[in-house]
């Protein structure tokens, strides 16, 4: 049986996961550069040691509602075919291990970009895991920005199957 | 491999590189002795080694050039274009079996008896009349043949001492036997080749004989110590990065020196200053390469194109020790073999047509580099027919890039600008050499890519020139940093003409003293000695409003509205003008604040930024904060400071005909235009072939999409944009009740479409009139009087593209997915 290692962190109260081996570092926050007339889903530009990376509000990306005032948010590092890419989190998880006969796909009733960058839930003991597809969160082009509001419905629809 | 072959063939793949370029201008030159003596030794050279290394294939067929080319040096033979010909092929076959001893480390599977049978007859030819030269071609072949023994013996002795390593080893019995086995059907030549071997033995054993330092001066035993090494390029690169990564360290260092008030400190890091520039110059030094690198290859090309055209083409180089950066010299290669190329197959016409024509029936094309403002012009220029701006109009109406009224109306240089455009061709036949229609849109493409520009000049019947632009690096520049809604932004200096600082008094009364910021139809302007400067206001270029809004000291009116007219002059305090120069249009650019000037790293943005066209990059600064530097033509494109037309697809590239059309439309002034209501004061127009449909729909069907207003139409969902947010305009009681219907001009792209809902459809008109330039928004063309308004010409996808960005751009919508 086998088994894979998930870094977890947390958006809206909604458990998510990244497999670890993408990841390439947790950071706190960091002063960022915005950059206007971007996607909306872009927050700025990061200096993360003489390297310049893109940082991804996933929030924002994944249709949820802001982050409420006041929170700094934290940074996920991943890789990417293009170089780093820092997703901007609520809150971090611990890294867990989980067997993937565990893993389900998401719902037909998922629809829209959301069900384009969930790979599948895992049904943990006590809520579920969400696997976010890192390379497809990355993938913004300004097309996208207009069709994360349908996002936002379709999320919804996670929460009625989670059971929230 | 082994580390000796290795540098074997680096060093044989240079000396290939300069033997093309030598066989070339010996063609025109076969007098010159000292090039014959060069050409010789430079296969002399490989044919030692790889006889050393054990290459037997390789060693026939230089061998077989080498006898040719000792019977051309000892005057027995002249050269003539088929020798010529015959001693490029052998060139070709080496280069072959380099590349087949590189990637396997044999020396290939061919023999190559057929060339080494032509080099052998080519060899054994009686002395021809010469064709090749005139003059003075007599007296050099009645040169005594009695000498020719001697001289044989001498360079092959001189050979011998000045490479004893290559030639010892195979010794000259080695070297006979191959030989022999080579040609046997010629009976004629095994007699040759035994005297010969006779000679060489001969030679060797008396090397002291040979007065090799006086014939030779150029022999191969160094003089003077070896002063160069070889280094890989990776270093180079990894260096340059480190030295990157130096200076970005260095401009931190520096403004914490500024803040600690430490006298030994700031000594420390003025010194580290220094040495940080400095070794930055050095290094990039390093990377600089001659041009001339890339270019000897052309003489080359251009002879085998000439031969193939059935042209007469001489080749004129100038400033080959231009030097640029190794990534800018590698990215125009392929950018300039096309231009030369085109230059040769549709600009140099038949020596037959020349003649007719008057001029020399041997065309001339010229290559000249140089600097200029910190970048490097390199000019291709020949004097052929020039281009023809009515078959470039014909085949533009053709293909549909336009219409007739705009062709007619088209100057010269926007249409020779035409054949940019993907898929165009004048050429009447396609050859193997040009006229797919693939390549000037490539090269435009191409020298866009790394910063550059290309520009066509073209005078029927005198010759055509291609101007193309290039930065000298990409890596490190220097850029003014300026500020902007409390963000820091680096304008790279190229760019740049000057600044300009208008204090609070000088602005505040522009009207009176006319020195101030002015207003031409709700467009601001500044006389900058005396001519009327466009400005673009930064903050709203980038769509960064309500920033400024909150930073008090700030009071430029955002909205430069003919309502907003006092205001601006009277709450301005003081105000920075970048004066700053796109595709050859100057415009002022308003900042809040100008900071300095730094050495910045230009970074390049991650690909979820690429379709940002106001920036071209990013650096990190000193406080290590990221900034974004401005690109330039992007941010003038923009805000339409510069027509269009000049700078096509500069950072919409995918626009195919659809745009290309739109862009001419703006220089061209006679169109169908529909005119709609935007307030109840406000006119405007849209050129009808931007207008896919016209539609009216209830407003209860409008629905949202989160922030994005949409509407079903036709099985899609189609967002929808609103002229009156975009241009605000003040509307009466009537017009905000009048909740019967919305008008939308449907406005497609590709898959893509977009729904604008102005006030009211007035009228479709057929419309001559003046376009005036005054109004700089993004999305509005200029103005003009219709039916008794001022009406503004609206540019519908930049208007949307500036509205929303994006809703336009990227990848097309995945319908399959929903």
């Amino acid at each position: 049986m086998t088994s894979q290692q998930f870094c977890t962190f947390f958006l809206d109260g909604y458990l998510f996961g990244v497999p670890v081996l993408q990841v390439q570092e947790v950071i706190r926050f960091q002063p960022m550069t915005p950059v206007p007339l971007a996607p909306g889903a872009i927050e700025g530009l990061i200096n993360l040691r003489g390297q310049i990376v893109v940082a991804i509000n996933l929030r924002r990306r994944l249709g949820l509602g802001n982050r409420p005032e006041g929170e700094l948010p934290m940074n996920v590092v991943v890789r990417t075919d293009d170089g780093a890419v820092s997703l901007l989190v609520d809150e971090i998880g611990d890294v867990i291990e989980v067997e993937e006969s565990t893993l389900e796909s998401p719902p037909e009733t998922l629809r829209g970009a959301v069900r384009f960058m969930i790979l599948g839930v895992h049904k943990l003991e006590n809520r579920l895991l969400h696997v976010l597809d890192t390379d497809r969160a990355c993938q913004i082009s300004a097309a996208e920005t207009a069709a994360a509001p349908a996002a936002q419905q379709s999320f919804e629809s996670i929460a009625a199957y989670a059971g929230r | 491999m082994d580390e000796i072959v290795k540098d074997f063939l680096i060093e044989s793949g240079e000396n290939l590189d300069r033997l093309d370029q030598e066989l070339v201008q010996l063609e025109s030159e076969p007098s010159s002795t000292e090039l014959l003596a060069s050409v010789f030794r430079t296969i002399h050279t490989i044919k030692g080694s790889c006889g050393f290394l054990g290459f037997a294939r390789l060693e026939k067929v230089t061998h077989a050039g080498e006898s040719l080319l000792s019977r051309l040096r000892d005057r027995e033979l002249t050269l003539n274009s088929e020798i010529t010909s015959g001693l490029l092929a052998m060139v070709d076959a080496v280069r072959h079996m380099l590349a087949a001893i590189q990637a396997s480390g044999k020396d290939g599977e061919e023999d190559y008896v057929p060339l080494i049978q032509l080099l052998a007859r080519l060899r054994d030819e009686p002395a021809p009349e010469s064709p090749a030269v005139p003059g003075n071609s007599a007296a050099l072949q009645q040169l005594p043949t009695v000498a020719t023994a001697e001289s044989a013996a001498k360079t092959e002795a001189e050979t011998a001492v000045a490479s004893p390593p290559s030639s010892s080893p195979a010794g000259p019995k080695s070297r006979g036997k191959p030989r022999r086995r080579k040609n046997p059907p010629n009976p004629d030549n095994v007699g040759e080749v035994v005297a010969h071997g006779a000679q060489e033995a001969q030679g060797a054993a008396h090397p002291a004989e040979a007065p090799a330092p006086q014939t030779m001066p150029e022999s191969r035993l160094p003089d003077v110590p070896v002063e160069t090494i070889r280094v890989g390029v990776t270093l180079l690169d990894r260096l340059m990065n480190l030295v990157g990564e130096l200076v970005l360290a260095r401009n931190q260092l520096l403004q914490l020196s500024g803040c600690l008030q430490d006298v030994g400190f700031q000594a420390v890091s003025q010194r580290m200053n220094l040495i940080a520039t400095e070794l930055h110059e050095e290094v990039m030094k390093t990377r600089m390469q001659p041009i001339g690198n890339i270019w000897s290859k052309f003489p080359r090309t251009v002879r085998d194109l000439a031969l193939s055209c059935h042209k007469e083409v001489r080749l004129e180089m100038k400033g080959q020790d231009t030097e640029l950066d190794r990534t800018i010299i590698e990215a125009i290669k392929d950018p300039l073999t096309h231009l030369i190329r085109n230059a040769m197959d549709h600009g140099i016409e038949e020596p037959e047509a020349r003649r007719r024509a008057g001029k020399d029936p041997t065309g001339t094309l010229s290559l000249r580099a140089f600097h200029e403002g910190g970048q490097v012009n390199i000019e291709i220029t020949d004097d052929g027919a020039g281009l023809n701006g009515d078959r470039i109009r014909q085949k533009a109406l053709e293909r549909g890039l336009i219409t007739a009224p705009q062709a007619a109306r088209m100057p010269d240089r926007d249409v020779f600008n035409l054949i940019f455009l993907p898929g165009f061709s004048t050429a009447e036949k396609v050859t193997n050499v040009s006229g797919r229609g693939v390549g000037m849109d490539v090269v435009k493409t191409n020298v866009e890519k790394i910063g550059g520009a290309v520009d066509i000049q073209s005078t029927p019947g005198r010759g055509t020139t291609v101007r193309v632009k290039i930065p000298l690096t990409l890596a490190i520049v220097p850029a003014l940093i300026v500020t902007c809604g409390g963000e820091r932004f680096a304008i790279p200096q190229v760019s740049l003409s000057e600044l300009v600082r208008l204090d609070s008094e000088e602005s505040g009364d522009g009207e009176k003293s006319g020195k101030g910021i002015e207003l031409v139809w709700g467009a601001p302007v500044y006389r900058l000695r005396g001519r009327l400067l466009p400005l673009v206001y930064l903050d709203r270029e980038l769509a960064m409003r309500a920033d400024t809004r909150d930073s008090a000291s700030r009071s430029i009116p955002l909205e430069p509205n003919p309502a907003d007219l006092n205001s601006i002059n009277l709450s301005a305090v003081n105000v920075n003008i970048v004066v700053l120069q796109a595709e050859g249009q100057q415009f002022g650019l308003i900042v809040d604040e100008i900071i300095d000037t730094e050495e910045i790293v230009v970074k390049p943005l991650c690909r979820q930024l690429k379709g940002v066209s106001a920036f071209s990059g990013a650096t990190i600064r000193g406080d290590g904060r990221v900034a974004l530097i401005l690109d330039v033509p992007g941010l003038a494109q923009r805000a339409q400071v510069i027509a269009e037309a000049h700078a096509p697809a500069h950072n919409t590239p995918a626009h195919d005909e659809n745009r290309s059309a739109a862009l001419a439309e703006t220089v061209c002034d006679e169109r169908a235009l529909l005119l709609a209501e935007n307030g109840s004061e406000g006119r405007v127009a849209i050129p009808l072939s931007t207008v896919a449909r016209l539609e009216e729909f209830p407003p209860t069907l409008v629905e949202r999409a989160g922030s994005q207003e949409v509407i079903q139409y036709r099985g899609q969902i189609i967002p929808l944009v609103r002229l009156s947010e975009i241009i605000p305009a003040t509307r009466d009681a009537e017009m905000l009740s009048n909740t019967g219907s919305i008008q939308v001009v449907v406005y497609a792209e590709g898959k893509r479409t977009v729904g604008l809902i102005v006030d009211r459809i007035v009228d479709i008109v057929e419309e001559r009139a003046t376009v005036e330039s005054l109004n700089l928004r993004a999305g509005v063309v200029g103005s003009f009087v219709t039916q008794g308004h001022v009406t503004d010409l609206l540019d519908v996808p930049a208007l949307v593209r500036a509205a929303v960005p994006g809703l336009l751009d990227g990848p097309e919508p995945e319908t399959e997915r929903i």
